[in-house]
């Protein structure tokens, strides 16, 4: 059952956590290898809209085979994917990416796991799967904090910061304004969020001199690293292109910061 | 029944290829598909050195297609004979290399390296919209393309294919430079020139403004350009744009193709080209053919 397949996923329930978020839950045998930090690609029915749509996997029950899915309507396929009802089918390609090194967190180290916006859904699996002392710090933009329950239940709630552009909840700013209100210090920190904030992240782990896992995203095609359409700019010559542009579908999403040019 | 044809006296065990660019060199599609039942397997373009390609966003939808502008980044010819070329040799499929370059020298190097390696066909690329130089600057004008035709063919030790470009006035004119250049067969078509724009943040949506269209939506336009090609010319067409099914397949056989290309559809559907091969094998058997050789052209006899 190992390896990248494309096959019919049925949905079994989907809710909205808040204004344009969804919550997705679908059952296929792809959720047996599926791991943090990975993606599945979903396709629309309407083939005029023909690219399967990337999606991070936000939790993954390998027994009973469920995919739980958190995106946000950006376009005119996630938009119908928001129309699914338990009981409609959908074609999945899966499973994408690398995923997040959970093994580079050792025992005894304390792992900073830091979210923002429509990034946060990864960080649900990545702290179900690290065993070792976590903080999350998750990033919104106003009290809409999709998630916080989940983070809650995965990190205990004393380990949760949050947030809030808006500072209807707790740190107003972003997450590195959390991270300096709450003084959070960490061995390693994994984040996927939007640009600026991977940015920042990248800056704080060269600072700290900690290794930083950062999810990063561009438009993509394949997804499988054959298009050549979703690179990003590499410190050092890439494996399969050797021109410093790493295929974010197949050789990430998750990159060591310094291995990225963001 | 008979599902093989020949391009340049090279046998296919059926018509059914990869279109450049979209297959990777069918690493990445092995998960997938057994390449070994496709009629070849055609590499994305490669070049005498790496290139590094365009910014992003490279990709973008389009109604029933997408554009694309990845500006053929590639590993330059060394990485790729040495990991991709001895990657292709465990298959029982006809490897066939798209080569591209900036210069008419630039094409001649990766033609001349690849001379003594298991290679059976090369398709120059001289239709490439994305990037500024070389490509599609040799593919616009018939005289270009009788130049550069002619001089790869002075060196190649391979038949050599053409690939030619549906953004010009008259592409049976093209077609005709190339035969009358040697060339041995040509591949029609690549991409047609598009553009997009995010209407929110009032810019174009590909970082290079422009990209390719590809996908369903362009395959009347191909056909008709098959047709076009096959009133002609007497050198073998491969044909390709917009194929998702063994019907498109067969339209392009019956416009004169002799081989067909499955190219945006595989990022749609990673099983594409073997679905295309055996929906072909079920057509023929269907419609009680016994040589594929008489479906080819059809329509012009």
């Amino acid at each position: 059952m190992a390896g990248k397949r494309k096959e019919t996923a049925r949905v079994i329930a989907q809710t909205s956590l808040a204004a344009g978020i969804y919550d997705l839950r679908i059952v296929t045998t792809l959720a047996r290898q599926a791991h943090c930090g990975q993606f599945v690609a979903l396709y629309p029915k309407d083939k005029s809209t023909l690219l399967p749509r990337p999606i991070s996997i936000c939790e993954a029950d390998q027994k009973q085979q469920i995919l739980r899915l958190v995106y946000r309507v950006a376009g005119q396929g996630t938009a119908a994917f928001s129309e699914l009802k338990a009981g409609d089918v959908l074609d999945v390609l899966g499973v994408l990416g690398n995923g997040f090194p959970v093994s580079e967190a050792k025992p005894g180290m304390t792992a900073l796991l830091v979210g923002g916006g429509v990034g946060v859904p990864p960080i649900v699996q990545l702290a179900k799967e690290l065993t070792c002392e976590k903080r999350i710090v998750a990033g919104y933009r106003d009290s809409q904090c999709f998630l916080r329950e989940d983070f809650e239940r995965a990190a205990g709630a004393q380990n949760v910061y949050l947030a809030t552009e808006d500072g209807s909840v707790q740190t107003r700013g972003n997450v590195m304004d959390a991270i300096a209100a709450n003084g959070l210090r960490a061995d390693i920190l994994y984040a996927c969020g939007p640009l600026p904030m991977l940015r920042a992240v990248k800056q704080y782990a060269i600072r700290e001199k900690i290794p930083a896992y950062l999810s990063l995203e561009e438009r993509m095609a394949c997804g499988v690293g054959a298009c050549l359409g979703c690179v990003c700019k590499t410190a050092k010559v890439d494996a399969h292109s050797h021109v410093k542009n790493a295929r974010i579908c197949t050789d990430g999403p998750v990159f060591e910061a310094r291995e990225v040019d963001i | 029944m008979k599902t093989s044809v020949t391009i340049a006296g090279v046998e296919l065990k059926n018509p059914v290829m990869t279109a450049s660019g979209t297959f990777g060199s069918g690493m990445e599609y092995s998960e997938f598909v057994d390449l070994s039942r496709l009629g070849a397997v055609v590499t994305k373009g490669v070049a005498n050195v790496p290139w590094e390609g365009n910014p992003t966003p490279r990709v973008a939808e389009v109604y029933g297609g997408m554009l694309n502008a990845i500006g053929l980044q590639n590993p330059g010819i060394d990485v790729f004979i040495k990991r991709d070329l001895e990657f292709l040799k465990q298959f029982d499929t006809r490897v066939v290399v798209n080569v591209c370059g900036r210069t008419v020298e630039d094409y001649l190097e990766v033609v001349e390296r690849l001379s003594d390696t298991a290679v059976d066909l090369l398709e120059i690329n001289v239709s490439c919209p994305n990037v500024r130089q070389g490509a599609i600057a040799f593919g616009q004008k018939a005289e270009a393309l009788y130049e550069i035709t002619g001089r790869v063919k002075r060196v190649a030790k391979q038949p050599v294919i053409m690939k030619l470009s549906p953004n010009v006035t008259d592409i049976t004119e093209m077609a005709r430079a190339a035969e009358a250049a040697g060339a041995d067969a040509i591949s029609l078509i690549n991409t047609i020139t598009g553009a997009r724009i995010d209407i929110e943040k009032r810019k174009f949506v590909l970082a290079n403004k422009t990209g390719g269209m590809s996908g369903p939506a362009i395959k009347p336009i191909a056909v008709r350009m098959v047709w076009q090609c096959a009133n002609a010319v007497k050198i073998p067409i491969i044909g390709m744009g917009g194929i998702a099914a063994a019907q498109d397949a067969i339209e392009f056989l019956m416009a004169g193709a002799t081989a067909v290309a499955v190219g945006a559809m595989n990022f749609v559907n990673p099983y594409a080209t073997v679905e295309v091969a055996e929906g072909i094998e079920e057509f023929l058997r269907r419609h009680h053919v016994d040589d594929i050789q008489e479906i080819i052209g059809c329509v012009n006899r």
